[in-house]
């Protein structure tokens, strides 16, 4: 029968995708903003873009509109074509990405207003996370609607992924912010739990953040697109699957060992930092899961720069998910704890990880959402992975040796018990590795730039198209 | 430690909703062929691009197993 095919809903697909580029390189200036504050203080003009402000809509910027776009963007394409089934409530996905889009601008006027309920990723006040509950119970029914209209018997393993990250954010996003309103201009609320208590839930909330919202969310990218631009199926399928059920078993409780040698009971710190120990298993069965796809066409490495990213981003994730388990044992984060190493830890993971399995999951979609067989330019591609590359070692390797030197700084005593320097002392011996991370941070954001000038000619050379619902294969669908 | 009583129980909680989400994936045979699904995500061609017209209608019957 030859009738209109029905299609796939990309136009959804297709905003997000746009619009992860642009709140990236937002997000990412932001950043290099406050990095360049930090060797420049005087560039703190007025309190509206001090550094204090200006630093949560960094993270909430780069976390939640640019992994958040990136996330909505790729889950729509990757349910869609793996269920063999359009989205469920297209409209509802409309307003998923208008009402998501609404929270990052209220963020942006919100933050460098000083509106805070001053939860590390959780800043943002009352009315807005009412509306961040509205947009993710709708994702929730799109997506899970239109894994119950698939047209193929198994959920492919990307999905289970995607699903627990939507599952687990919307609990974490309701139990962490839960408060007491008391205005809604100027917004502000009181927090529903009070000191230690506050702290407990807070980095439940934090650490699970990163575990679902920055792991389990970007591994679900991980699982569809490096498959796809390698050609090669996932090194072994079954792995996957217990990667995946031992990922979400053992996650939830990690969020102690932010709270190290704090008014947190000892043994609640101690049971942090042993799930966390745990973690580095599933974390690196996954890696090396992703990794040795490439096993027997190592060479496709040495001229498809989209599969330099993602093979690249898992090699960042070994590395971040290796570091985070040795920083959480409390003799190793004695050390740590407070410095700038925890901040290359993180860049180490939301650069090397987060940013570069999505700017190659960005770069496969693009032109598949437009109609071309590749991007623009190549060449631009490969300009953009060595520079971000360059970037994030710099970055990384000047906040270990900020780092570490701090905690040594700030541990030396000397022989008569008093410090052998004051906090200053330390600050002014770590200017030259700011100045090289404002170096790492630019780099990685004209990566962007690069970046977005490609998308820019890919859409104009191109058309938006919505490919038609195919049918699945029929091979194994007997089994 | 009183978020404790709160934590505690809903990581219990979780823990079980996970294990009965397991059970039901388990029966209803989402885990029977764990070599297949790799494959087919492969065989599903989502080259849209102008030198690829024909491509997308012949990928249903080329792929072998």
């Amino acid at each position: 029968m030859m009738q209109l095919p029905t299609t796939y809903h990309y136009k959804v697909v297709r905003q997000f995708t746009v619009m992860t580029v642009i709140w990236g390189i937002v997000g990412m200036l932001v950043g290099v903003i406050i990095a360049a504050q930090l060797v420049w203080p005087e560039l703190n003009v007025n309190e509206y873009l001090s550094y204090g402000r200006l630093r949560p809509l960094h993270t909430n910027a780069v976390i939640f509109a640019f992994g958040g776009c990136a996330l909505f963007a790729t889950s729509y394409f990757v349910v869609q074509r793996t269920s063999h089934a359009p989205l469920f409530a297209p409209r509802l996905a409309a307003f998923t990405f208008w009402g998501w889009q609404l929270v990052i601008v209220l963020a942006a006027v919100t933050l460098p207003m000083g509106m805070t309920e001053a939860k590390e990723y959780a800043e943002l006040e009352w009315p807005i996370d009412i509306l961040i509950t509205l947009v993710w119970v709708s994702y929730a029914v799109v997506f899970f609607g239109t894994i119950a209209k698939r047209t193929v018997s198994h959920i492919y393993v990307a999905n289970w992924f995607y699903g627990a990250f939507i599952l687990a954010v919307a609990l974490l996003h309701l139990v962490n912010n839960a408060a007491i309103p008391v205005s809604l201009f100027p917004m502000k609320s009181y927090s529903a739990y009070a000191g230690v208590q506050d702290a407990m839930v807070q980095w439940w909330y934090g650490h699970n953040a990163v575990g679902f919202f920055l792991t389990a969310g970007f591994l679900g990218m991980m699982y569809y697109f490096v498959p796809k631009q390698a050609e090669r199926p996932i090194y072994s399928y079954r792995l996957s699957v217990v990667h995946f059920w031992a990922l979400i078993f053992t996650y939830m409780w990690a969020g102690p060992h932010h709270l190290h040698y704090t008014a947190l009971p000892d043994w609640t710190q101690s049971i942090g930092m042993v799930f966390s120990l745990i973690l580095l298993a599933p974390s690196w069965g996954g890696m090396i899961n992703g990794i040795m796809t490439l096993s027997g066409a190592w060479h496709k490495l040495r001229d498809d720069p989209i599969l330099k990213f993602l093979i690249t981003s898992l090699s960042f994730y070994g590395m971040s998910t290796f570091e985070g388990p040795m920083m959480s044992i409390k003799t190793v984060n004695a050390l740590s704890h407070y410095t700038d190493w925890t901040i290359g830890h993180v860049h180490s993971g939301a650069l090397g990880w987060v940013a570069m399995i999505s700017i190659g999951s960005i770069y496969y979609l693009l032109p598949r959402l437009y109609g071309k067989a590749q991007m623009h330019s190549m060449k631009a591609v490969e300009t953009h992975f060595w520079i971000a590359t360059i970037g994030i070692v710099l970055y990384i390797a000047s906040m270990w040796i900020a780092g570490v030197m701090q905690g040594l700084m700030w541990r030396a005593t000397n022989p008569d018990g008093t410090l052998t320097y004051s906090f200053v002392e330390s600050v002014k011996a770590t200017y030259p590795f700011w100045t090289i991370r404002l170096l790492g941070g630019m780099l990685f954001l004209t990566g962007m730039l690069i970046m977005a000038w490609n998308m820019f000619k890919t859409i104009a050379g191109g058309q938006a198209i919505d490919a038609p619902v195919l049918k699945a294969a029929i091979a194994h669908q007997a089994n | 430690m009183d978020i404790l009583y709160l934590l505690i129980p809903l990581s219990l909680l979780l823990v079980f909703v996970i294990a009965a989400i397991f059970w039901w994936s388990l029966k209803s045979g989402q885990f029977d062929d764990l070599e297949g699904p790799g494959y087919r995500l492969l065989m599903d061609d989502d080259d849209q691009s102008a030198g690829n017209q024909y491509s997308k209608d012949n990928s249903n019957d080329s792929e072998e197993g």
